[in-house]
């Protein structure tokens, strides 16, 4: 049984291929303004991964913001669902999953057999998301990839009070003028988005454990600082930014066509 | 096994009809030397027609300009004048047309009087008053305190007393006594109506629903705008037989319903269509909704053989001027009695005594059921509060979580 799983999110397109509950491959690219384009190309890069060949698939589910253009997928599931099952595949203990993407983030708890208890959005503003890291990082002209660590250096965290992308920008801007120290600013926006992430996920009964999912988890300043403010240890899977693809790969598994 | 069909309700055109009439009448009302009072939702409305005063209600000329997708603009323009965004965007369209842009039916008919009862929010308190310097015409604010965790005498007398000025404030713009007799004729017809919209409302007890929730939000208009005249009496009653109809031939309003939802807080008025459609297409129906419901829910405080005594208890008590624990209970009620399966909240930016327990009850509900919740966040009238995409994804996730819930 072979399946496949492509995740359309705002800022990335992900594909995984899994056979008899094996991961065989996955890849992503940044989505663009081309989604169609986008999704294939991530698509076929996969199966070719996979050394498959596209005939061998016997089901294709997509998920994410984009799902309704995959015209290839057998079935369309929000990535609420997929989440869930990928994180219950990935790791079978987990019963809340946190995923912050790039323009919202949730919270999702799980039963036993990955089931979706409950879950809860982010507001219609992109406070605590990927693309918030992503406009900070630019304001403090430090690059993604080490804006986390950086946040690890920080002796004074500053207090980030505004919950709006844009205002908080200004914010961190003033900060900078005022001398402010580059790694405490850092670890304040991760604070911030920490706090952002607690008080959404608090409205959900949140059991232990909790697995991180989403680009953002490969920030580890920004794990450390859900750590602390969920006051316990939180699973990072290597497939964290594939999360959505595994699990739309792992329900399709379940399917025939 | 009975095959179920889709159709619409026929008495639908007769309303339409009705409300024509009703402001063409409002309209006319200088000509034919009457007054016209405009009136809160929540407001008594009986004692205005007993002094034949014709009742406006700019919430519900709200809900038209919302289903007319006309919000967005009439809020802008508010918003221009100086008022902010977060303030209800009834009001600010309710201010905009009173300035002269135009709704979906023109301008409001000038009000003689304004009536404003705050048991639905205190927004309306400060909106009335602005409208009452711009019209420069008597305003009459009945106060009813919040009634957190029951009823008592003081709240009871410091109401009534209220009533009586009321009756006071109408003869003097009138000109001429209150008549008591006429009150009690016009109370027992707007008792009766609260009583067919109940029974029409309860209809949706048989599954799969005859109407849904996005039909109530319709029909509602009359309970609102006509309650106490024959006219509203009459046409509930034909709704009614209608329902009853339409469940003996198998006529309702999702045919493969799978899924019965309650909903809370107003309409998105600009959206019924889409969500109805959205609902629908995954096999849900929504069922039964905490607002069209307010306009029956104060039955049980009412005594049809003296309709003033217990007046002042029937308009304090309603729905949204309880504690949320007294919300919450009533929520379950109907979670009972309409076998639902999970609960929609909109949490509506302009409507802040809805929305602002919303979290609370749904932690009681979830504790006191266990059926899913969603919340989704929008306004009942201004577009740009909308968010279709993120919107989208929760109803469909939602729907996923139902189907794994009691599929399974």
């Amino acid at each position: 049984m072979i399946s496949v799983g492509i995740d359309i999110g705002s800022i990335t397109v992900k594909c995984a291929v899994i056979k008899d509950n094996e991961i065989l491959a996955t890849s992503l690219d940044l989505t663009g303004f081309d989604v169609k384009k986008a999704w294939n190309k991530v698509f076929y890069d996969t199966i070719n991964k996979a050394n498959i060949l596209e005939k061998q698939i016997d089901y294709i589910i997509s998920t994410g913001y984009g799902r309704e253009s995959v015209d290839i997928a057998d079935k369309k599931i929000t990535e609420i669902t997929c989440h869930g099952a990928g994180a219950h595949f990935l790791d079978p203990r987990v019963r809340t999953v946190i995923d912050i993407g790039g323009q919202d983030s949730k919270a999702i708890s799980l039963d036993k057999n990955g089931r979706i208890l409950d879950f809860v959005m982010n507001d219609k503003c992109a406070a605590g998301t990927g693309r918030f890291l992503e406009v900070m990082a630019r304001a403090m002209g430090v690059d993604l990839k080490e804006f986390g660590n950086l946040s690890l250096e920080a002796k004074d965290p500053v207090k980030i009070s505004s919950l709006c992308t844009v205002f908080a920008e200004s914010e961190v801007i003033t900060m900078v003028s005022k001398g402010k120290k580059r790694e405490d600013i850092i670890a304040g926006i991760h604070n911030s988005i920490a706090s952002r992430t607690f008080s959404m996920a608090n409205r959900l009964q949140i059991s232990p454990p909790i697995m991180l999912t989403g680009g953002v988890a490969k920030n580890k300043g920004l794990v450390k600082a859900l750590e602390k403010k969920f006051a316990q240890d939180i699973i990072v899977s290597p497939f964290a930014q594939l999360n959505g693809a595994i699990g739309a790969a792992y329900l399709a598994q379940n399917h025939k066509k | 096994m009975v095959e179920y069909k889709k159709a619409p309700i026929k008495a639908k055109d007769k309303m339409k009809q009705i409300m024509t009439n009703y402001f063409l009448d409002a309209y006319s009302a200088k000509d034919n030397g009457k007054k016209i009072a405009w009136i809160t939702s929540g407001g008594p409305v009986e004692p205005l027609l007993a002094m034949d005063i014709i009742p406006i209600y700019p919430e519900n000329h709200g809900a038209m300009i919302g289903a007319s997708k006309m919000g967005q603009k009439l809020c802008s323009y508010a918003q221009g004048l100086g008022y902010p965004n977060d303030l209800c965007s009834y009001a600010l369209a309710d201010i905009a047309c009173s300035k002269g842009e135009k709704g979906p039916i023109g301008q409001l008919p000038k009000p003689d009087l304004l009536i404003c009862c705050n048991n639905i929010c205190s927004t309306v308190v400060k909106w009335y008053e602005i409208q009452a310097r711009y019209f420069d015409v008597p305003l009459f604010i009945l106060d009813t305190p919040m009634c957190h965790t029951g009823f008592s005498y003081e709240i009871r007398s410091y109401v009534e007393q209220q009533f009586y000025e009321l009756f006071l404030f109408l003869e003097h713009i009138c000109k001429k006594k209150f008549n008591q007799e006429r009150l009690q004729h016009i109370g027992m017809l707007s008792i009766q109506a609260q009583r067919l919209w109940q029974e029409i409302l309860e209809t949706t007890k048989h599954s799969p629903a005859p109407m849904s929730a996005f039909d109530a939000f319709f029909h509602l208009a009359l309970i609102v705008t006509l309650r106490g005249t024959q006219v509203c009496v009459d046409y509930y009653k034909e709704l009614l037989e209608e329902m009853h109809q339409r469940i003996e031939q198998g006529i309702c309003a999702v045919p493969q319903e799978k899924f019965r939802i309650l909903w809370d807080n107003l309409p998105i008025w600009y959206r019924t269509k889409w969500l109805s459609d959205k609902f629908a297409q995954k096999g849900v129906c929504l069922v039964a909704d905490t607002y069209t419901s307010a306009w029956c829910s104060s039955l049980k405080y009412i005594d049809e053989n003296n309709f003033l005594n217990p007046l002042s208890e029937a308009y304090t008590r309603i729905y949204l001027n309880q504690g949320i624990d007294i919300m919450a209970d009533e929520i379950i009620k109907m979670i009972e009695k309409y076998m639902i399966h999970g609960f929609v909240m909109h949490s509506n930016r302009s409507c802040k005594p809805y929305s602002f327990g919303q979290y609370d009850i749904q932690n009681i509900i979830r504790a006191q059921t266990g059926i899913p919740i969603l919340i989704i966040e929008a306004d009942m009238l201004d577009e740009t509060k909308f968010a279709e995409g993120q919107i989208e994804s929760r109803i469909e996730a939602f729907v996923e979580l139902l189907e794994t819930r009691y599929e399974a």
